[in-house]
Formats: structure tokens, C-alpha cells, sequence
């Protein structure tokens, strides 16, 4: 069947099979920084943004996208690289395989809890990131870099 | 400035960090077949028939391959230095089944949707054998799980397959016995740990091609390339030339990717078909057809005389390496090498060991390697003693630790060159807050909050086995490409390497470029594992670098008109001093490539006759329910010596990483199995590892020593990070509520049975 939505800002046209995964399709469609660790929505690792809101694309059949907009890291490049040089100041990309659902959610939370420049609670960031798993970092180092780009951008 | 001890992000950073496609699927031809594996429904069985007709009508179908299709030639998926102590025990395709998710058969399709249909269709007639589940009963079992006669263990490692014996041993120094006899407070318990998953977040995945030279080309997320290519080479009974292996980004290892778990699929499929093929491993595939940490249970035995001196310590373990010997012989003595050292003032010890085979997936390499289970173990057993002899824990450890200077007969007769041991004490013991908080505190609402400590040690390489070498070499403008062959699993050795060789060639970090592991072009390295990079493939930089720097001096010298003693290099240019001339760099660098005869190119090999031994101490804090038993981690206070931090922030996070996953060990993570032998715990809703909910405040300092032996006095931290949360943990916990658990992981139901009993 034909899928008509839009991906990163530009309108899309894919064939796609009526089961889809809309995380199938995404990486047949070259957005390669969508990757999926679990299969059993427990990983996070998959996030993207569906009308901006977050959402793992490996739970989402990628016929409902029709005539939604979708963005992945491949959208969002300059956000993306200004939250990362704070991760990777602290060396908490480490693999880097999570980093992309991880910055997806983060870059989320910003748009969601810091409207008027708020700078929401340590346990509010927590709570808000939890689905995204990470085996290399213990989080902390993540935790430091969302705080200090937090800081840094809203204050 | 200096790069050794500066905070640099990784080399590959950026490109992680903006979801760059540089992992093995990202950049697998869009043509490759999809490989999929067939996997036994039974734990132990024998294949009668296979009938794959129906299953090759599937349209997009392009090969199934049995047992009949691969060579009857057994190897080891281990990634080891040749000759590998793991025994040779596998077929790519076995006519005997062994556990649960062994391979029965492999589908190669043009989609994945063909391959799952034609998975589906394939008809296996199986002669189901009873299983042997209870590693306890393995030993001298009637049912054997290697009867074939083709088995061959390549080093004395105590091997029997007849016996189910993987490998056996026993060491020991004095009389422990008699030392026990005379001991005031001896404590006699065993302790059983599980066979967690390392859970990388990228699972097992390989693509594999033929290339313009009729090889095959295979690209993998391995931490063992070169060793892979030997592995390919005993699976598939073709040369080593034949066989090119190349490392891109890794989605993390931890010691799963020390085995070659995923390669000999597609590379079979590539070899009878011509075609490229890949293999990505579902998180199921992952979680029970892998490589996780051998399951062990240890009985410990420590006596201490009334001043609280610790005189002897007695480790007998056993360890399940499941259906094949993958790392089983080597993980078992760390068991005892890493634990029993920690004490220094003993007079005697013994250290006896059985690895058995059983019908559960095999067991493999994780992070810590045996140390982790037996400092459980003992750490367990010495804060036992010292409850029993009402001792503060730190305090009987501050008496007996091993000391800088000491010889440790547990670790192979090693001297301590390099150990701040007390120093990490004292620095947790401030920073924690321990003589206020120990044992415990009531917090009046129905919890009780206590805390546990436990030290550690690990390795840096294995002493005169793992050999790294270097490459490196002057370009155009006299920018330098430093080629290593370590794998870089996301840990940022690319980075400390290149940081070392910045400080050796006195350059900026940009000044170098570092590219991976290929081993066609990439010089020797035994792989990422063993906690070797730093220290051992960090001196082949140092070398590497010396030699380079006298042929830019010598080049340097020629183009001036001087002896090569009358100049010296500072980085950006040869001069003499005497009459000032001078050469840049960059000058030599475009220099040599005209008319010239000597390459400006160096490459150096080192290994190291010792394994200089990290040292670190972790303190927790849990808070533990009176009416449900469960444990909730408050706080957990680490201080590591590592000898020079040569990256603090990779080192921060190598620590507070193997922290969480300790922590995980010690509360969440369990593979449990059914009494047929069926995994449970086959993706991250059976098997919990921790989110950032789950792992409470993780504080994290140094506490460095200087390593003599090692690059700017550096060891090791991978794997030595992982390994006090679960002593730490239990001993809180039984400071808390006064339950001792000594199976992990520390489960409220655990907890809840062991409160009941004692009420």
C-alpha cells in the first residue's frame, strides 16, 4: 500500500507492506540513526518524533503515519549536535548506539517541561528519560550533560 | 598542553552523537540475503532427519544449510590467543543439539520475511535425550554433552569431555587446613551467582561478502578482529589469507563480543552462495542463544585469629560453562587469582576448581571474568567474618588489605608495584559518611537503611600472552595516521591511544588520525578484552611513537646538513641548536615524498611479563522494606585506583557504567530456565536491567597510583568497576534487616522468606 506523510520536513511517498513497522520503513528509507535494541518496547532506542511528540517507532504501524509528520535525527541535526557536544564532553555517548532515541527524548522534554524557561526538577528528568535504557553509562554521565545544557540554554 | 589526563570527547563523538550510520547495519549492502537461524526447541537432542523441501518452495528463499552442509572440524568461538585454552567443541551445525536456541539449520532469503516463513516450514526430526540441567550433578555425570570423539582440548587445562569437565585445577600455598584449624573465627559459606547478560544495546550482527580478490570480507561488531579471522578459518576449513575482517563503530561489548558469536552464519551462506548476507540477532536470540558470564558457586572458606588478622582463605569453585567451553577455562581462576590477593597477611591458601559442561547456552566472557563472581564470593564470606567476630568491616579490611609493595602468591607471585588500596579506603570511608551511617539506620516509616562495603582488583592484559602492536606513519603536511588494531567497543580507546601518542609526538589531537581495526592493513592486536588496551596496547603507542620520532629527526637532520645527534624535534619542527636551522614538520612530511628512501613509518609490538593489578573500593547504602523485603539502592560510593587517569571523564563513566551494571547484577538480573531447560529470560521484560529509577545516587573518585610498568603510569578500569556492588549490596542488606542472601540477585521475595524464617 501507499503511505503518503511527512519525514523530516519534506513530504514522502513510500510503498510500504500493510504490518509495517514504521521502524522498518524509516531505516528502508535511509534514516539510519533510528535503531531498536529490544524489540519489546523496553529500549527506547527506536524513539522519533510523530507530530513532535516522541513515540517508539517500533510500536507503530507505519500505516497510521498517514498524513502525520514524522522527524528523526536526520531532521534535527543542529539541535542534536548542540545537546551531544554536552554528552560528549562527558563521555557519556560511550557507544553511541542509544544516543540517537536518547537525544530524541531529551530534545522532547526541552519543548515539553522547559516552556518559560524552566528548568525542571533532577527526579521530573528522570522520570521523563526512563524509558530509554543505556547498558554502558550508568545514566549519570547523561544525567550531568542534560543539567548542564539545560542550564546553559535556559539560563 | 598535555592530553594524558585531560578530558577530551571521544574522536568519534560527533558522529555518534548526531546518529551517523557507522554501525555494521547501518552500512551492510542493501542486498544482502537475510540469515536466520533455526533454533532447538529441546535442551539436549538428536537431530534424525531434516526435511527442508517445503521450506526452499518459500519464494525469496535461497539456501537452508544443515548439519551436512558444514565441516566436521571442531573450534571454539572464543576470541583467545592461539592455542586457545577453550576446548574445540563446536560444529557451525551439530547433528547433537545442546541447549535450548542451539542451531539446528540456517536460512539465507532475499527478505526476512521469506527467511522467517521458511523457518517455519523446515521439519526436524528430533531424537530428544534427557538434558542435563543441574550443574551440580555434571561432574562424572552418565549423560555427557561432548561424547564425540572429535572433542579436543589444545592446552593442560584439566579437560575431560568424557567427564563433563571443561577444565579443573588446584593451587595453593601453605597449609590451609591446619592455618583454618588454628584460626579463632572461621567462616564456611557458599555463594551462587547467575548467568547475566551483558546486554549491549546493539545486539550480535555480522555482513559478509566475497571481494575483488575472491575473499571473503566480513564486517562485524567484534572486539576480537583478528582473532576472528582465525575463528572463521577452523569453522569453515579455509586459509586465513582467504579472510578479511573488518571492525566498524560497536554498539557495546562488555565480553559478549569476545566470542564470535554471530560470524559463521552469514559467512557460511556468503561462501556457498557467493552472495553478501547478514545476520542481525533479535534481543531474543541475544538473551538465550549468546555468550553471558558463567554461572558459579563458590564455597568459601576465611579464618581470622582474635586480633583480626585474616590467616587463610579457602575458594573452591564451580563454574557452568553450559553447552561449549567458550572462555570456561580461563574465567574460572579468576575466580580465586582476583579475589584471594586482596588479602595480604595470609599464611596460606587453597584455590580448587571444576568447570562443567551442562545443556544450557554456553557461557562466554563478561566484563569482570570470573573476579566478579569470586569477590562476590569472598568479600561476601570476610564481611561475614567480620559480623561474626563484631567488627566494623572497614576496619578488618584496613588490617588485612594488600598493601603497595607487597608479593601476592594468589596472583601468580606478583609484587604490588603500583597500589592505593588504603588510600581508596580512607577517601570512600570520608566521602561516604561510613562511621555515621554503619551498619544501619531505622528510618521510622517501616524502613531500615543499611550499608556494606567490599574492594576489589582486576588485571591489565594477560602477563606474557596478549601482544599489541602499533602502527604509525608521517603524511603530507606531517599529520601522522596511528593504526591500531584494538577494537574500540565504544570505551574510547581510539581516543586515549591517540591521546598518548599526541603527548609522545608532542601534536594536537587533530594532528592525528586513528582508523580501526582491518585486518588486512591494521598491525597485530589480541582484541579488546582482559582490560589489555590501555595498559598493553598503550606502551606499543609509546614505542611506536620513539621510533617514529628518531626517523623524523634522522629525515629531519638529512634535509639540514647535520648528524642526527646535532638536532632534536619538538613537535612542529627539527632544528639544531648550535646554528638554529631548522625544518618544520610539515616540510618533512611533503619532503619525503619525492626522492626519498626511507618511510617516515614505524610500528612497535609490546606485551608485558605482569598484569599490574587495579584496586578499588565501593561502598552502598540500600534501604530495605520491613514488610516486603525490597531493596532499593540509595547511594553507592566508588573510589578506584587505576594507576594514571589518562581520560577522566571515560574513566568517570567506565566506572559509574560498570557500577550500574554491578548493581544490576546485585538487585535485578536473573536467567532463569524451566526444569526442561527452556530460558525465561529472553528479552529486557523478563530481564530487568536497571533504569535510571533503579540505581540510586553513584558517586565516583580517583585515587591514582603510578604503574611503573604501564603508558604515564596508567592500568586498567573496564572490567575491575563491575565487580563490588553485588559483596557491597548483600552486606548492606543483612546490615539492614539482618537476612544474609548469598544467591544473586537479591531479590524482595528472597529478602520477604529469609525476614519469615528468622522471625
Amino acid at each position: 500500500m501507499e503511505l503518503r506523510f511527512e519525514l523530516n520536513g519534506k513530504p514522502v511517498t513510500a510503498e510500504i507492506e500493510a504490518g509495517e513497522l514504521l521502524f522498518d520503513v524509516l531505516r528502508r528509507l535511509g534514516c539510519y540513526s533510528v535503531k531498536c535494541g529490544c524489540e519489546t518496547t523496553n529500549c527506547g532506542l527506536c524513539t522519533v518524533w510523530v507530530d513532535g511528540k516522541p513515540m517508539l517507532s517500533c510500536s507503530v504501524p507505519a500505516a497510521r503515519m498517514e498524513n502525520h509528520a514524522v522527524t528523526t535525527m536526520e531532521g534535527l541535526q543542529e539541535e542534536a549536535a548542540r545537546f551531544g557536544a554536552f554528552l560528549a564532553k562527558e563521555g557519556a555517548e560511550q557507544c553511541g548506539f542509544c544516543s540517537p532515541g536518547f537525544i530524541m527524548n531529551v530534545l522532547a522534554m526541552e519543548k515539553e517541561l522547559c516552556r518559560d524557561g524552566r528548568i525542571p526538577e533532577k527526579e521530573e528528568i528522570r522520570e521523563y528519560l526512563a524509558g530509554n535504557l543505556c547498558r554502558c553509562t550508568g545514566y549519570v554521565g547523561q544525567m550531568r550533560a542534560v543539567e548542564k545544557y539545560l542550564r546553559e540554554s535556559r539560563g | 598542553m598535555k592530553k594524558v589526563s585531560q578530558a577530551i570527547p571521544k574522536v568519534d563523538s560527533q558522529a555518534l552523537v548526531t546518529g551517523k550510520a557507522v554501525y555494521t547495519d547501518d552500512i551492510a549492502p542493501k542486498d544482502c540475503l537475510i540469515v536466520k537461524i533455526l533454533r532447538s526447541p529441546h535442551a539436549h537432542a538428536m537431530i534424525k532427519s531434516i526435511d527442508t523441501s517445503r521450506a526452499m518452495k518459500v519464494p525469496g528463499v535461497v539456501c537452508i544449510l544443515t548439519y551436512e552442509d558444514c565441516p566436521d572440524q571442531r573450534f571454539t568461538m572464543a576470541g583467545q590467543t592461539y592455542p586457545e585454552p577453550s576446548p574445540y567443541d563446536r560444529l557451525i551445525l551439530d547433528r547433537r543439539v545442546r541447549f535450548v536456541g542451539d542451531a539446528a539449520a540456517i536460512v539465507a532469503a532475499e527478505t526476512k520475511e521469506a527467511a522467517e516463513k521458511a523457518l517455519r516450514m523446515i521439519k526436524v526430526d528430533y531424537e530428544v535425550l534427557t538434558p542435563l540441567l543441574d550443574f551440580r550433578k555434571a561432574k562424572d555425570n552418565e549423560i555427557l554433552v561432548h561424547p564425540e570423539d572429535n572433542w579436543r582440548s589444545l592446552c593442560p587445562v584439566g579437560a575431560d569431555n568424557k567427564r563433563n569437565l571443561c577444565a579443573s585445577g588446584k593451587e595453593e600455598d601453605g597449609d590451609v587446613d591446619a592455618v583454618l584449624a588454628e584460626c579463632d573465627y572461621v567462616v564456611e559459606e557458599t555463594y551462587h551467582t547467575k548467568a547475566n547478560q551483558q546486554a549491549m544495546m546493539e545486539t550480535f550482527r555480522t555482513y559478509t561478502y566475497m571481494d575483488v580478490y575472491g575473499r571473503l570480507n566480513v564486517v562485524s561488531s567484534t572486539q576480537v578482529t583478528f582473532h576472528v579471522r582465525r575463528i572463521l578459518s577452523n569453522a569453515l576449513g579455509i586459509p586465513k589469507s582467504k579472510i578479511r575482517v573488518v571492525k566498524p563503530r560497536i554498539g557495546g561489548g562488555f565480553g559478549a563480543k569476545q566470542s564470535s558469536v554471530s560470524e559463521v552464519y552469514p559467512a557460511l551462506v556468503t561462501l556457498k552462495t557467493g552472495r553478501p548476507a547478514k545476520i542481525i540477532f533479535t534481543r531474543e536470540e541475544s538473551q538465550t542463544a549468546s555468550s553471558p558470564r558463567h554461572e558459579m558457586e563458590i564455597k568459601v572458606r576465611v579464618g581470622a585469629d582474635k586480633d583480626g588478622i585474616i590467616r587463610a582463605i579457602d575458594v573452591y569453585t564451580l563454574s557452568n560453562t553450559g553447552a561449549f567451553g567458550e572462555h570456561g577455562p580461563t574465567t574460572v581462576g579468576l575466580s580465586g587469582h582476583k579475589s584471594i590477593p586482596l588479602y595480604g597477611k595470609t599464611d596460606a591458601f587453597r584455590f580448587v576448581y571444576d568447570v562443567v559442561y551442562t545443556n544450557v547456552m554456553s557461557a562466554g566472557a563478561y566484563r569482570g571474568y570470573g573476579a566478579t563472581q569470586g569477590i562476590f564470593a569472598v568479600e561476601s564470606a570476610v564481611n561475614e567474618l567480620a559480623l561474626k567476630m563484631h567488627m566494623d568491616p572497614v576496619a578488618l579490611r584496613e588490617k588485612n588489605m594488600v598493601k603497595e609493595g607487597q608479593v601476592m602468591p594468589a596472583y601468580y607471585g606478583e609484587t604490588a608495584n603500583s597500589c592505593a588500596l588504603d588510600r581508596c579506603m580512607e577517601h570512600a570511608k570520608q566521602l561516604f559518611g561510613w562511621d555515621e551511617k554503619y551498619p544501619s539506620r531505622d528510618m521510622g516509616n517501616g524502613k531500615v537503611r543499611g550499608v556494606g562495603v567490599a574492594m576489589a582488583m582486576q588485571g591489565s592484559g594477560i602477563s606474557n600472552v596478549d601482544t599489541a602492536s602499533v602502527a604509525m606513519k608521517v603524511n603530507d603536511d606531517g599529520f601522522y595516521s596511528l593504526m591500531i588494531g584494538a577494537s574500540d567497543m565504544g570505551t574510547g580507546c581510539d581516543t586515549i591511544l591517540a591521546q598518548m601518542a599526541a603527548d609522545c609526538m608532542e601534536c594536537e589531537m587533530e594532528d592525528i588520525i586513528v582508523s580501526g581495526v582491518d585486518t588486512d592493513s591494521s598491525p597485530y592486536d589480541t582484541g579488546s578484552y582482559a582490560s589489555s588496551t590501555t595498559y598493553v596496547t598503550g606502551m606499543a603507542v609509546i614505542k611506536t611513537c620513539e621510533k617514529l620520532k628518531e626517523k623524523i629527526r634522522m629525515k629531519g637532520a638529512e634535509y639540514l646538513g647535520h648528524n642526527v645527534d646535532e638536532v632534536e624535534f619538538d613537535g612542529k619542527k627539527v632544528w639544531c641548536p648550535e646554528d638554529g636551522s631548522e625544518i618544520s614538520l610539515k616540510d618533512i612530511g611533503n619532503q619525503v615524498m619525492c626522492r626519498n628512501e626511507e618511510a617516515l613509518f614505524a610500528s612497535e609490538a609490546h606485551f608485558s611479563p605482569i598484569s599490574p593489578p587495579p584496586f578499588m573500593v565501593g561502598m552502598a547504602e540500600v534501604e530495605v522494606d520491613k514488610e516486603t523485603g525490597a531493596v532499593t539502592p540509595i547511594d553507592y560510593v566508588a573510589v578506584v585506583d587505576c594507576g594514571t587517569v589518562v581520560n577522566p571523564s571515560l574513566a568517570r563513566v567506565q566506572t559509574e557504567g560498570g557500577l550500574v551494571q554491578g548493581i544490576g547484577m546485585a538487585l535485578y538480573e536473573d536467567v532463569v530456565y524451566n526444569e526442561k531447560g527452556k530460558n525465561f529470560s529472553n528479552s529486557f521484560m523478563q530481564y530487568k536491567i536497571p533504569t535510571r529509577m533503579d540505581t540510586g545516587d553513584i558517586r565516583v573518585e580517583f585515587e591514582s597510583s603510578y604503574e611503573p610498568t604501564g603508558p604515564f603510569g596508567a592500568k586498567s578500569i573496564g572490567e575491575i568497576v563491575i565487580n563490588t556492588p553485588s559483596p557491597a549490596i548483600a552486606a548492606a542488606v543483612e546490615n539492614a534487616v539482618g537476612v544474609r542472601i548469598r544467591e544473586l540477585p537479591i531479590t524482595a521475595e528472597k529478602v520477604y522468606r529469609e525476614m519469615k524464617k528468622q522471625s
